[in-house]
């Protein structure tokens, strides 16, 4: 019985880190129709950004610009506020660029200041996520705005661009070696249960912190989707541009949030894989990985996507196990995308997403 | 029919309005005028620029030249979120509704604009937040009892009936309790039943309600019926414009309908 639970919760784990990816996806596709296919190309950008920012071997002007960076997103997010608190005294064009530039200033001053010496996790991480934000301010002026009302298909296509230019930048600007990241985040193995069974159970601190986090991820997302008037405006935005646009959402600040919260998932899932792995061109590849795991959960699941990435976990790691006795190792690397082929014989919109019936 | 609310001020002025795409001319140099409270059909063969005159006015389109006044404010682009947010709500010709979702939640988008709470407040469900969606919700109810589409409330518009739907897009725009309501061709493919109904709710808007309307359609008994004024287009141009009866008479109407060699 050990051993079993031992495989189920090793898969359950490593599950987690698909799901990880897959609802950066799930996110995308639920708040404007694309396949995402940059979602792993922007894993690999946030870990890169935030490894690169904690070392010490990049130029200062690395630095430099990533404070301006964060500077300006949080001399947004003061606008921002300020305009929710006084929605009838607009600030003066004049003044709201003095702030902004007044912050980004103060940021790179800063970083001028620390030298290169490499930046704390604390500092690292929220420079990160303000690196993220100003990509998704990047793809959606010079990608999506110009792609408004077009089919989904082109906007799909239009991700695969991005993705590929994503790869590139990542690496010219961050450097293309293997990073070692380490948040402090405990690695250690330990043994779970140990009175239960004999030797107890052996996981990895990391997994599940990783489970932990993911959990937190999808509560905030579920509810930001299901009750918030932002998550309905999301969903509409989804359906039909025009319409939107008609009953007064802007398209292009809500195409911003969403690929700004893609980002923020795709730097949760960087710290985790990095961790793990190391930070490296690799770790774009794991998106493959969410495709099994988003034709099993439903492209349109926030929760599908967890399952599924359990359901794959677990399934790869008891067929590696139990099955390669039998038929061969290395079942692990195709156990998923068999299993997705199953589920679209079966039920093509996926266990967990929308069945759209549509008179025609 | 006896109006309640007289026919007001000017609220829409557009001012020699052109619009071309590429070679195209769609617009050129196109005036009138929309009162409050009246009703004010668009006419005009197919390929006259009347849907093109309703996206500038709703601003998906930004005229090359010309001016569009709205409650005295002038303006050359806006986009389609800011002049909503004025009070401009519209349909359309190839209804736009949001598929995947119900009936109330396709009207309860046309809210959005109408809540403030902040989405941290909106997230807790709770106090102000929950106050608001439910007095919210109570106005979208009394809309789908006022268009008569209980029945399908919980229904996705995806499923449903062409007539229906342009109901629904309807209930949609007037949940934004507009000042002024774009029509584009809102009894196209529906039967003569269903125009009945369609014509009586509009009428009824605008009677109950006050909410001025713009429309175009093609149904030249329903323009006569229904409108106040009516301005017709021609190859972008407006070649007529007045009471039902008088654009009626008028002969260059005539031969832009009937086509007569220039």
């Amino acid at each position: 019985m050990g051993p079993f639970i031992e495989v189920v919760l090793g898969g359950l784990l490593a599950g987690v880190l698909y799901s990880l990816v897959a609802l950066g996806f799930v996110l995308i596709f639920k708040a404007s129709g694309v396949f995402n296919f940059a979602q792993g190309a922007m894993v690999l950008f946030a870990a890169l950004s935030l490894v690169r920012l904690m070392g010490d071997d990049v130029g200062m002007g690395h630095y430099v610009g990533a404070a301006a960076a964060t500077g300006l997103a949080a001399g947004f997010l003061v606008l921002m506020g300020w305009r929710r608190a006084r929605p009838q005294t607009p600030m003066p064009a004049q003044a709201r660029w003095t702030v902004l530039i007044a912050l980004a200033a103060l940021g790179s001053a800063l970083a001028a200041l620390h030298g290169a010496k490499g930046w704390s996790g604390w500092v690292a991480v929220p420079a990160a996520a303000a690196i993220m934000g100003f990509l998704a301010v990047a793809i959606e002026r010079l990608v999506l705005r110009p792609l408004v009302n077009q089919e989904p298909i082109i906007l799909f296509m239009s991700t695969i661009g991005i993705a590929f230019f994503i790869d590139g930048f990542a690496q010219t600007i961050w450097g293309s070696e293997i990073y070692t990241l380490d948040l402090g985040i405990p690695k250690d193995p330990m043994f779970l249960l140990e009175s239960a069974f004999e030797g107890g159970i052996l996981v990895n601190q990391l997994d599940i912190f990783a489970a932990v986090m993911a959990g937190v991820l999808v509560v905030v997302l579920a509810v930001f989707f299901q009750k918030t008037r932002i998550g309905r405006a999301l969903r509409a935005v989804a359906d039909d541009h025009q319409a939107a646009q008609s009953v007064g959402i802007p398209l292009n600040q809500i195409w911003i949030i969403v690929w700004t919260v893609a980002g923020f998932v795709a730097l949760a899932a960087g710290i985790v894989w990095g961790s793990k792995l190391g930070v490296q061109f690799s770790i774009a590849q794991v998106a493959l990985k969410a495709l099994p795991v988003l034709i099993l959960g439903g492209l349109t699941s926030v929760p599908g996507a967890i399952i599924g990435g359990l359901m794959i976990g677990t399934g790869e790691k008891l067929a590696e196990v139990y099955l390669s006795p039998f038929i061969g190792g290395g079942i692990e690397n195709w156990f998923a995308y068999v299993l997705a082929l199953f589920v679209l014989l079966f039920r093509p919109q996926g266990l967990f997403g929308e069945r759209i019936i549509e008179r025609i | 029919m006896e109006r309640t609310r007289p026919i007001g001020d000017v609220l829409l002025q557009v001012d020699d309005i052109s619009l071309s795409f590429g070679g195209v001319q769609a617009l050129s140099g196109v005036s009138f005028d929309i009162r409050r409270h009246e009703i004010r059909a668009i006419i005009g063969p197919n390929g006259a620029g009347k849907s093109s005159m309703l996206n500038v006015i709703n601003g998906f389109y930004h005229p090359q030249q010309g001016r569009i006044t709205f409650k005295g404010q002038t303006r050359r682009r806006m986009r389609p979120h800011e002049t909503s947010s004025q009070g401009i709500a519209r349909t359309f010709q190839n209804i736009a509704l949001f598929r995947g979702m119900s009936t109330l939640d396709n009207i309860m988008t046309g809210r959005l604009l109408k809540m403030h709470r902040n989405f941290l407040w909106q997230a807790l469900w709770w106090g102000p937040a929950e106050r608001e969606e439910i007095e919210h919700r109570e106005h979208v109810e009394r809309i789908i009892d006022f268009l008569e589409i209980q029945s399908i409330r919980k229904v996705p518009v995806g499923q449903l009936p062409y007539g229906l739907q342009k109901r629904v897009e309807l209930g949609r725009a007037l949940a934004a309790e507009p000042e002024l309501l774009l029509l584009d061709e809102p009894m196209a493919g529906m039967n003569v039943e269903e125009k009945e109904d369609m014509c009586r709710f509009i009428l009824d808007v605008n009677d109950e309600f006050g909410t001025t309307i713009a429309l175009i359609e093609h149904d030249m008994g329903v323009v006569m019926d229904l409108s106040d004024r009516v301005v017709v287009l021609d190859y972008g141009r407006k070649i007529a414009d007045g009471s039902p009866d008088a654009v009626r008479g008028d002969q260059k109407v005539i031969d832009a309908y009937l086509g007569v060699s220039h």
